[in-house]
């Protein structure tokens, strides 16, 4: 693995009022990694996920994120990655293609490139002769993998994933990680959350968060080995109790 | 500006793919025009007068004759009194009233001038404006033939009032009223729809991570109904134009700079919804029940703001409508120029500055 560091976050501390939403984060992540980023609904996952992506500044602490200093060049920062959510992936109302040019519209792709990379984004799902189909009309696996490919449309150095397969089959979900391993191989760097432990044994590390601080991280066997725990999942209800 | 032209291009195909969309931005004005336009603007047949000849000569019974053929008019009653006029039209089916001053028809011959008087009632100002104004060219085109027959300048003065009514507010007002209504309604509605349904569907969020600013999201989600309502502005005068013979007396250009002004208010309104409603479904139902009700009642399109109560008098001073009403009238109705505008046009500015203000306070706090 490349030690490159592309992301590396110290002393990381928000708080709203009384709450510390994240406490003393601490890591590094590196280029062409999978990066799993863990924890229970309310611990302070997405807060972290939104400061790393220029959404919203920290209380204190350093982020770098791509080379940049999150804290100042927030918009810097947001044309070198890529985001995907759970919640929201393409506009229904547009197609495939032209949810990909909006895309690239908005992160500065200039036409001939666009025409290029697009090509090369369908012909990866095998989706070239579908490129005038309404996302309304695609099943949500199907969304959810256009949705990622879509992400990369500008080629970001990093591709920040939140629970990209939470509802979709476990066959899909399996093509999914292979499209994510198919573009860290290539040098991208992959940070995602994922409610499913199943898909934390996928990453190259993972970070499990509690209450606002990273009580775990490590790579998947090490950390089983050194909490002497069977599986991701024993590892994980033990570190939330 | 690149990125800003592809969030626009895929706004305007939002719109163009809806089909409800569409329908309430362009279907619902013209429908909407006409409706209210037709419903103010009824047209008149056999409408009652009564007639008080002082005079009783040839030219009043010829012009009597001549309203009565024209089809609009029907006789039914001949008063012998003034004092009875008021009592004529208490019993409620008169609408008209045509006095001849006494010789008149000797005044009109030899002095080439005689004095005729019109009193409609005017509890239904529309009725009253048109009956008079048929009146008043029946008359006119009657002396007209007589100057032609005769060789020399007759004048016959027409003297038009309005009982109960008499400076006819509300009449003409109906048309800058609905353009005052369609405009605030849909800038409004579409714009907070349009930015809530980004909220609600999570795509707001992927736009805010992008190199978007949120400056130019806004600008994106309302460049197309600047636009699309400035079309619709244009539709709804040519409609007042051509349907309704509404005059435009002013300049043209400065009515739609004015328009285009208050588009932007709306929408700048738009915005402050949409940074308040969590979903659609609430910014529909602050646009129509915040927005369409006050713009009715309140903005005095359909009831006289004089007559309202001095509370409600002052709440109509915070409707925007009411000050885009009243400039349009002026320079639709009476003609006059930007001298006599610029401070309603102030008072709009003054809106569209406040809503701004609230919205990128509100939009801050909700991105923290």
């Amino acid at each position: 693995m490349n030690e490159e560091v592309v992301i590396k976050v110290s002393h990381l501390y928000k708080k709203f009022g009384h709450f510390t939403a994240n406490d003393d984060l601490n890591f590094e992540v590196f280029k062409g990694e999978i990066f799993g980023f863990l924890g229970a609904n309310g611990a302070g996952k997405t807060t972290a996920m939104r400061i790393l992506c220029g959404l919203s500044t920290p209380t204190s602490g350093e982020v770098n994120v791509a080379g940049l200093d999150v804290g100042t060049c927030a918009d810097a920062v947001k044309a070198k990655i890529g985001y995907m959510s759970q919640k929201f992936s393409l506009y229904e109302d547009l197609t495939i293609w032209e949810n990909m040019r909006l895309y690239a519209g908005i992160y500065g792709v200039n036409k001939n490139e666009f025409r290029m990379r697009g090509e090369e984004l369908l012909r990866e799902l095998n989706m070239c002769d579908e490129r005038n189909r309404l996302i309304s009309t695609l099943s949500l696996g199907w969304k959810q993998k256009l949705a990622f490919m879509v992400a990369m449309i500008h080629k970001p150095q990093i591709v920040f994933l939140d629970e990209p397969t939470s509802g979709v089959d476990p066959i899909t979900r399996r093509q999914f990680w292979e499209l994510i391993y198919e573009a860290a191989a290539n040098g991208v760097t992959i940070f995602v959350t994922t409610h499913y432990m199943d898909e934390a044994e996928y990453c190259d590390r993972v970070s499990i968060m509690v209450d606002g601080r990273i009580e775990a991280l490590d790579t998947p066997s090490q950390l089983k080995i050194d909490h002497n725990v069977s599986s991701m999942n024993d590892l994980f209800l033990k570190l939330i109790r | 500006m690149k990125r800003l032209k592809a969030f626009i291009k895929k706004e305007f195909m939002h719109i163009f793919r809806d089909s409800r969309t569409m329908l309430i931005l362009f279907a619902m004005p013209i429908a909407q025009i006409l409706i209210f336009g037709y419903v103010v603007v009824s047209d008149i047949n056999d409408a009652k007068i009564g007639i008080l000849d002082k005079s009783k000569d040839v030219v009043t019974r010829e012009i009597i004759y001549k309203l009565v053929a024209s089809g609009y008019f029907q006789i039914s009653d001949y008063l012998i009194h003034e004092n009875d006029i008021q009592a004529l039209f208490r019993r409620g089916d008169i609408s008209m009233v045509v006095v001849f001053e006494s010789g008149f028809g000797t005044s009109f011959n030899k002095e080439g001038e005689a004095n005729v008087q019109l009193i409609a009632d005017a509890s239904d100002a529309n009725t009253a404006r048109l009956l008079c104004n048929y009146a008043e060219g029946i008359i006119y085109q009657y002396s007209l033939e007589q100057n032609k027959l005769m060789g020399y300048a007759n004048h016959l003065n027409t003297e038009v009032r309005m009982f109960y009514n008499e400076e006819l507010e509300g009449v003409y007002m109906s048309i800058p009223g609905i353009m005052a209504m369609i405009l605030i309604l849909i800038s409004a509605m579409m714009t907070s729809i349009s930015i809530t349904r980004e909220k609600e569907f999570g795509s707001m969020e992927v736009l805010l991570l992008s190199p978007l600013r949120p400056m130019q999201i806004i600008v994106g989600k309302v460049v197309p109904y600047v636009v699309l309502s400035f079309v619709n502005t244009i539709t709804i005068l040519l409609i007042s134009v051509f349907v309704f013979k509404v005059p435009i007396q002013g300049s043209v250009l400065l009515l739609l700079f004015v328009s285009l002004l208050y588009i932007i208010l709306s929408l700048s309104l738009g915005i402050f919804i949409s940074t308040i409603a969590k979903n659609q479904m609430v910014a529909m139902f602050i646009s129509l029940f915040a927005l369409m009700l006050p713009t009715i009642l309140l903005s005095g399109f359909i009831f006289p703001i004089e007559n309202m109560p001095f509370l409600l008098q002052a709440l109509s001073l915070i409707m925007p409508p009411r000050w885009f009403v009243i400039i349009v009238k002026k320079i639709m109705l009476q003609g006059v120029g930007l001298m006599y505008v610029w401070k309603e046009m102030l008072i709009l500015i003054g809106f569209i500055v406040l809503f701004l203000v609230l919205s990128v306070k509100k939009f801050k706090v909700r991105l923290l």
